[in-house]
């Protein structure tokens, strides 16, 4: 799967709060979410980010609280993927199980706020087009991949259940 | 045998993954499938849970005892939306017949509660989404934050996929002062290591002064091993967690760290000279001793939460605040972690001497500690909390300020309305 579109940059540590503040977890609706994301750090982001667009972050991102309200904020205001140096361990599991792609880069630092940017799933080969450059990242372990492949965690589920 | 004790429970709870058998040995960065034996939700997270479960064409949990449904982020609910989101909760408990719901009567703040009810034990793997389930490691168990999608996964099958992280072992030796304890304790760590201090990984706390810690506050620092990402933070039972189980009918199982187990890291702290910490904005790793603090003017105090609303926690605050005033214009918020504490806390005529010295006593609710209701923060205003977490605008106004610290430092700082070193 090959995934393209403009990047908006973030630093360390972007927690769950900052991702979807708690006044908004009245709703599990990822459109209605997606309209508040980020909206404590960055309130023109939702105004800005379009369908498609890759978010690119530093070290520890989504820490914080277990909500999935905030991958599904990510996904519903568009944003396609997201890169950080790395994630928050149950932020990265809530990713997997809903199907929010993303990929641990350790270069994050060397991408600018709107280059174009190219990211092969499949492969881990990403490719800031703007600046010519490429990075190759580790691909998911195997059982993740068996997990996304399904479509996410419940129908891997499903499937193994049968 | 070179297993820390969370590798032990781990193992032990291992399952067949993808067709293969279960597993004799256990190794860290593995991939696993386990069973839970407890898995929790609250009213956020099991809507979620409960709409994927449904949506997967699941109509019965894998064990009805095993399920445990605590609404109280925004409970009792604060509006007509959160009303709704508890009412899946109440509807899915009688549907499935969970006998561990808790209404508003008998519910409290989840960490607090299953502990008191004993529904989470030594050596068992605890599954809940929210991220303060590590609390329950202060018992020598794995317990875990995980997300919603997991929930309605160990809902269908009882099972919960998981990697099996490095274990950090955190040796604390010496004697704490007067007014230091596991708060404390906590914060120093967190402050040392960072917020991904622990990323991914077990923190094991040890040694002579965890060995002395009482359990309230033993579950105040595990409960905030999340704030340094770590995945669990356990401590290994003895004769305080015997204790502590013995009111129980069922007991647990006590796990130990072998001697030689295989730690990623160890840090060893003498935390005899150690003084009250805190948290600045807007991370828990902004940590500061309190005597540093002073010139901070502060709106409103809050103690309280599942990392600081236990009975021991409120005596404090009550010892410290007898036949005073708090400061003019200062808001104190009090609020207990369960009905059982608040009850207690009448008992002993700890509200009465909070609501004479200008606080209020309020049900117990995570409201206020994640911006949900009861004491939101307005713009520029600071707040002292006895809370878990001080990210932007996590009270309330991203235009606010959160200070986290210990009861005792929280409770003489309301009265000067300042932060204020205990003495």
């Amino acid at each position: 799967m090959i995934i393209k579109g403009r990047v908006h940059k973030f630093s360390d540590n972007i927690n769950t709060d900052d991702i979807i503040s708690a006044k908004y977890l009245v709703s599990t609706d990822a459109k209605e979410l997606g309209k508040h994301c980020m909206e404590a750090i960055s309130p023109d982001f939702t105004s800005k980010v379009k369908a498609g667009d890759i978010i690119v972050a530093g070290e520890n991102f989504g820490c914080g609280s277990s909500r999935e309200h905030a991958p599904l904020a990510i996904k519903g205001c568009g944003v396609s993927a997201v890169l950080a140096k790395s994630f928050a361990a149950i932020f990265y599991r809530n990713a997997i199980n809903i199907g929010l792609p993303f990929l641990e880069l350790e270069a994050t630092d060397k991408i600018n706020e709107g280059d174009e940017a190219e990211i092969d799933l499949s492969t881990g080969l990403i490719k800031n087009i703007t600046q010519g450059r490429e990075y190759k990242t580790e691909p998911f372990p195997q059982f993740l991949q068996d997990i996304v492949a399904e479509g996410g965690l419940m129908n891997y589920v499903k499937k193994s259940k049968k | 045998m070179q297993y820390t004790i969370a590798e032990k429970i781990l193992l032990a709870h291992t399952c067949l993954l993808a067709g293969r058998p279960a597993k004799k040995d256990i190794k860290p960065g593995e991939f696993i499938e386990a069973k839970v034996d407890v898995a929790l939700g609250n009213d956020i997270t099991a809507p979620i849970a409960i709409s994927e479960f449904k949506k997967a064409g699941f109509t019965k949990v894998f064990d009805k005892n095993k399920v445990v449904l605590v609404p109280d982020h925004f409970a009792p609910a604060k509006d007509l939306k959160s009303a709704n989101q508890c009412k899946v909760l109440a509807d899915f408990a009688k549907e499935q017949k969970i006998r561990n719901y808790f209404e508003v009567g008998c519910m409290g703040i989840e960490h607090a509660l299953l502990p008191e009810k004993g529904l989470v034990l030594p050596g068992q793997l605890v599954i809940g989404a929210d991220s303060h389930t590590c609390t329950y490691g202060a018992l020598g168990c794995y317990s875990t934050g995980i997300g919603s999608t997991d929930l309605a996964r160990a809902y269908a099958d009882g099972k919960i996929w998981l990697k099996v992280p490095h274990t950090v072992k955190f040796i604390y030796k010496g004697k704490l002062s007067k007014w230091v304890g596991g708060k404390d304790l906590i914060l120093f760590t967190i402050g040392q290591i960072g917020v991904d201090g622990a990323l991914y990984k077990v923190m094991e706390f040890s040694g002579p002064v965890i060995r002395n810690l009482p359990m309230d506050d033993r579950f105040a620092m595990s409960n905030m091993a999340i704030e340094a990402g770590g995945r669990a933070g356990i401590i290994e039972p003895d004769a305080i967690t015997r204790k502590f189980v013995s009111q129980f009918k069922k007991k647990g199982k006590f796990y130990q760290s072998d001697p030689d187990a295989k730690y990623e890291k160890i840090y060893e702290w003498d935390v005899s000279k150690l003084e009250p910490q805190v948290a600045c904005p807007h991370l828990p790793s902004n940590v500061k001793p309190a005597k540093e603090l002073s010139d901070v003017k502060i709106d409103q105090v809050v103690i309280g939460s599942c990392t600081n609303g236990r009975i021991s926690d409120l005596r404090i605050a009550a010892k410290i605040l007898k036949g005073k005033k708090v400061a003019q214009g200062l808001k104190l918020i009090i609020f207990p972690a369960t009905q059982k504490i608040y009850l207690q806390a009448v008992k002993e005529g700890l509200v009465e001497i909070f609501v004479k010295a200008g606080g209020i006593f309020s049900t117990p609710t995570c409201g206020p500690c994640l911006g949900g209701h009861m004491g939101i923060l307005a713009e520029g205003e600071t707040a002292l909390a006895t809370t878990n977490r001080n990210f932007i605008g996590r009270m309330g106004s991203p235009k606010s300020f959160v200070y986290l610290s210990s009861p005792a430092v929280a409770a003489f700082s309301a009265i000067t309305g300042r932060i204020t070193n205990p003495k």
